[in-house]
């Protein structure tokens, strides 16, 4: 390993400009940490890292010869393929060096959260994802409440190899891009045990209004809202005054908590009297906004945020931002001229005002 | 729930209350919604009339009609004659059992749009560009128009006139004299009128010219994070208060605070003042501060029976030891003004900063100059005209009562309130004439009877309730006058109907108004739906009455929020709030009638939002 390529990096070292070493997901984070955020510490295996591993036992000449001559449309026989390596991919072993650095910063990364063996999620951070214009989000897999060290390299091996799904490698041939070429991060980040979670755009989604904040928020993990699988609670937060000027508090059937004896994330139903409750307090929505507000200021463009409220942790200190990336369906339009006055005096916009009126509809 | 067409009742439709045939000739025939004339009926079917419930919250006096026609008139006068605004001509009036009803004339001519639009920006642009210097020239017309009225004298009828008139060869009587007077009294205030609406109507165009451009660009923001763009401005409204403070302090200087608190009856309180040196020199201030300043009116100035200060001095008496206590025990009486100020400035540089195009920041920045420019007028003008003006002119118009009294033609002076204009010109006719011949009037007997039927009329009107609106509801409206005091939008006349629509108010636990001041509070309401009932507010209550003026000002540095039945968002309790930073709610329709004094409320002025608890 050399110095200017670790194999693992704390988020803390993490920054925006550095997709190519750690994948988007994780210089995300460790941006948002630098800027004062209130992140869910963690840590990348790197691009690097990656490299290192797949170099043992030549792994990615066997793949190019599997993967040689294979038709992208034959969906059966590459999901075959895509098997057959992430099955290798799986079982490799990691070599003792590398492997006692993951060691090393998982344990302190328990040490740092006051938990022995802390529940982390570990996620894949590819060097293409989340990039605007260039969307592999969801090619990759997440998995949530994992612990102990053992678990924790299992599962980074299984976020490597889903570098390798069938439909990956289809993409991959479709647009010309050379397997050896994709690099994988993989991000390792203390779980937050959300009461409540969600998203949040630092715009009005529904009409691109940039003075508006709006948050839509659930029960438990964020999954439920991300999926879609519940109508969420949503918010609309005034981006300059932070008041929450409207609210919907919908009929939330279902929300994602962790199986006390599994200590996996599971579906469960909410409970009647809670379903119709308001998911998460005024207070924590005026502190959520004021992040998005400084995030937003952070990255200069309006922002797409994936956020937490942790129960473990005291009020005050207990929203996390999970995830932010610029919002791209309005930001990609361009701005128009709103004013519709002839000319450009005073006199020219009160005519033109008076000309609409006022729509009483 | 959308507003379809046709929603509202057809105006011929309001029934008469029964027991009061015949009211129609308590106000201008022309006020009538007819059936005899097709033409205006059609027209009368396919207009949108709706409740001027800002203006008259109660029924209106024959006499108090005289403000109804004269800013008809002069509303009207300037879209139409004058300014030339393009899309609408005046604003027609009708009255619905005592109720006025009010419409604005949309141009439906393409080409005479065309027409006026011309002549539209060379006048209001002339007005623009000249705004400070003809409002300069404004204030001395309103000043020399009110020192007439103050300087107008109503002479009694002499059993024998003085000496003086033969000597002087004068050639005219006390009863022609006093039928001049009465005229000059009522053209003094159709004229104070003419001015209020020089200004008025192109102040509101540039306000809602900024407050419509800022909902373009953010769909999402409250019209009230607008208006605070232009606050903190300074405007003499706020001074009658400012004049209460002073004095306050000014006890405490001289040490008669403990004097002015030995009772709340003013000529009590004068007396045991005038015993001491300190006290006769507070007395001096205060003489100082109440002309002007005490002619404000503690209701809106539309009404006679709204007192000024002047009228009953316990009332600035009570808000002054009030202060006084407060600036003993080292409070600072000042408004925020610096903070609010403040604000704003953080405000409008983050909406600003949001602007995604450059043309449109210059816009922003131009228009929110314009609005600030035209601001003080918009304030200012009411304390001119419905505060000093008016409350002048209603107690001339008691002087001729008096005579009137004691000639018989009414019983008591207030009952002069029950005729209209032209009919007190004709009693006085009547009164004059029988005076210099010698007999009886015959009003003697006519007038005080019409005057008993006209009090049982008015007491059936109060209780019955004014539909929002009738006729045709329109798609757009143009008017800016009708635009910015009335709110007329889809949302407030559809939540005061389905309000309507609720039997027993009883029930409603959750209504709306439009978010006036931001932020929420929790607490007691007191329903005061005059201003002699503020004296029963307790400190930490909120104030639930039908509309506010700035002589309640001393009130709010007592309540913590504040909820009213009418106003626009440019509305006297929503800037006062504002100032003193309490949350408040405004236009609700029928908060006075669903409130009940002692309830626990919650006000969220932010949203408009008010919940019984």
């Amino acid at each position: 390993m050399s110095v200017d390529k670790p194999w693992v990096s704390w988020f803390d070292d993490c920054r925006r400009e550095m997709v190519e070493q750690v994948g988007g997901k994780c210089s995300s984070l460790g941006e948002l940490i630098n800027a004062g955020i209130r992140v869910p510490p963690g840590f990348a295996i790197t691009v690097a890292g990656y490299e290192h591993f797949m170099a043992q036992n030549n792994v990615l000449d066997e793949i190019d010869v599997m993967l040689k001559d294979v038709d992208p449309q034959d969906i059966a026989t590459l999901e075959k393929l895509s098997l057959k390596i992430r099955n290798k991919i799986e079982q490799m072993p990691i070599d003792t060096e590398f492997e006692d650095q993951i060691a090393e910063f998982y344990r302190k990364l328990s040490v740092r959260s006051c938990m022995p063996a802390v529940a982390v999620a570990v996620r894949s951070s590819a060097t293409a994802e989340d990039l605007p214009g260039a969307s592999f989000a969801g090619q990759q897999d997440t998995f949530l409440w994992v612990r102990g060290i053992d678990e924790v390299l299992a599962h980074v091996r299984r976020c490597i190899s889903s570098l390798f799904t069938g439909r990956a490698i289809a993409y991959r041939i479709d647009m010309g891009f050379d397997h050896r070429q994709v690099g994988i991060s993989v991000g390792i980040q203390k779980m937050a045990n959300s009461f409540a979670a969600g998203v949040m755009f630092t715009l009005n989604p529904s009409n691109g209004d940039r003075s508006s904040i709006v948050v839509d928020s659930n029960f438990g993990f964020g999954e439920s809202v991300v999926s879609g699988e519940v109508t969420p609670d949503q918010f609309r937060i005034n981006k300059v005054s932070l008041e929450v000027l409207n609210r919907t508090i919908s009929d939330k059937e279902i929300c994602y908590t962790v199986d006390p004896k599994t200590q996996v994330s599971i579906k469960t139903e909410v409970p009647e009297e809670r379903r119709k409750v308001q998911s998460v307090t005024d207070k924590e929505l005026v502190e959520l906004a004021k992040m998005g507000k400084l995030i937003e200021q952070h990255y200069g463009c309006p922002m797409d945020i994936e956020w937490a409220v942790d129960k473990d942790m005291p009020e005050g200190g207990n929203i996390f931002i999970l995830q932010a990336r610029p919002e791209t369906v309005w930001s990609n339009k361009a701005a128009e001229v709103v004013s519709t006055a002839k000319g450009s005096s005073a006199m020219d916009h009160i005519l033109s005002s008076m000309m609409a009126g006022k729509k009483v509809k | 729930m959308t507003c379809s067409k046709g929603q509202y009742a057809k105006p011929h439709e309001i029934e008469t209350i029964p027991g009061t045939e015949g009211w129609e000739r308590m106000y201008p025939y022309q006020y009538q919604f007819v059936t005899d004339d097709p033409e205006r009926q059609k027209y009368e079917e396919e207009s949108f009339w709706f409740y001027d419930g800002l203006h008259y919250p109660e029924p209106v006096y024959p006499f108090d009609m005289i403000w109804d026609e004269a800013w008809y008139l002069a509303l009207s006068q300037f879209n139409t004659r004058i300014f030339s605004v393009p899309p609408v001509f005046g604003v027609d009036h009708r009255i619905i059992n005592g109720y006025p009803y009010i419409s604005p004339v949309a141009v439906k001519d393409p080409a005479v749009i065309e027409e006026r639009i011309a002549h539209f920006m060379e006048r209001a642009g002339y007005y623009y560009e000249n705004w400070d210097e003809l409002e300069a020239k404004w204030e001395g017309k309103m000043r020399e128009t009110i020192d007439k009225l103050e300087k107008l004298e109503i002479t009694p009828l002499p059993e024998l006139e003085d000496i003086q008139v033969v000597r002087d060869g004068l050639g005219e009587s006390k009863g022609y004299h006093l039928l001049k007077s009465y005229d000059q009294l009522i053209d003094l205030g159709i004229r104070c009128w003419q001015y209020h609406f020089e200004f008025l109507n192109l102040g509101y165009a540039a306000y809602v010219t900024f407050l419509d451009f800022c909902q373009r660009l953010f769909p999402d923001i409250p019209a009230q994070r607008v208006t605070q763009m232009i606050s903190g401005i300074d405007v003499i409204m706020y001074q009658p208060d400012e004049e209460l403070k002073k004095l306050a302090r000014r006890a405490v200087e001289l040490g008669v605070q403990a004097t002015l608190r030995t009772s709340t009856e003013f000529s009590v309180v004068e007396k045991a003042l005038q015993e001491t040196a300190p006290g006769r020199e507070w007395l001096i201030a205060f003489e100082e501060a109440r002309y002007p300043w005490f002619n404000v009116s503690t209701g809106t100035g539309w009404y006679h029976h709204d007192k000024s200060w002047n009228d009953d001095l316990n009332i600035p008496l009570s808000s002054i030891t009030m202060y006084a206590d407060k600036a003993e025990k080292g409070e600072c009486l000042d408004r925020p003004t610096k903070a609010i100020q403040e604000e704003r400035d953080q405000i409008t540089a983050e909406y600003r900063a949001l602007i995604a195009t450059d043309q449109d920041r210059a816009a922003f920045d131009q228009l929110l100059q314009t609005a600030k420019t035209v601001f003080p007028y918009v304030e200012n003008h009411m304390f001119y005209v419905e505060h000093w003006f008016h409350s002048v002119f209603w107690n001339k118009v008691r002087e001729v009562g008096v005579i009137m009294k004691d000639h018989g033609l009414i019983h008591d002076v207030e009952d002069i309130w029950y005729l209209k204009r032209g009919e007190i010109k004709d009693a006085l006719w009547d009164m004059v004439t029988a005076w210099a011949t010698g007999v009886k009037p015959r009003g003697a007997v006519t007038w005080p009877k019409e005057v008993e039927w006209r009090k049982g009329v008015m007491d059936k009107f109060r209780e019955w309730r004014p539909e929002a609106a009738v006729g045709t509801v329109p798609e757009v409206i143009q008017e800016p006058f009708t635009v910015v005091l009335w709110g007329v939008t889809s949302e407030s006349l559809q939540s005061w109907s389905e309000i309507q629509d609720t039997d027993d108010l009883d029930s409603v636990t959750c209504f709306n108004g439009f978010a006036g001041s931001p932020g929420t509070v929790e607490g007691v309401a007191r329903v005061c739906r005059t201003v002699d009932e503020i004296a029963g507010l307790k400190e930490g209550e909120i104030l639930v009455s039908p509309t506010t003026s700035p002589s309640w000002a001393p009130v709010f540095s007592k309540i913590k929020g504040c909820v009213t039945d009418v106003v626009g968002v440019m509305s006297h309790a929503a800037i006062v709030c504002r100032e003193y930073g309490m949350p408040a709610v405004v236009g609700t329709g029928l908060a006075t009638k669903i409130v009940k004094s002692g309830q626990m409320i919650r006000v969220n002025g932010s949203t408009g939002e008010i919940n019984i608890i």
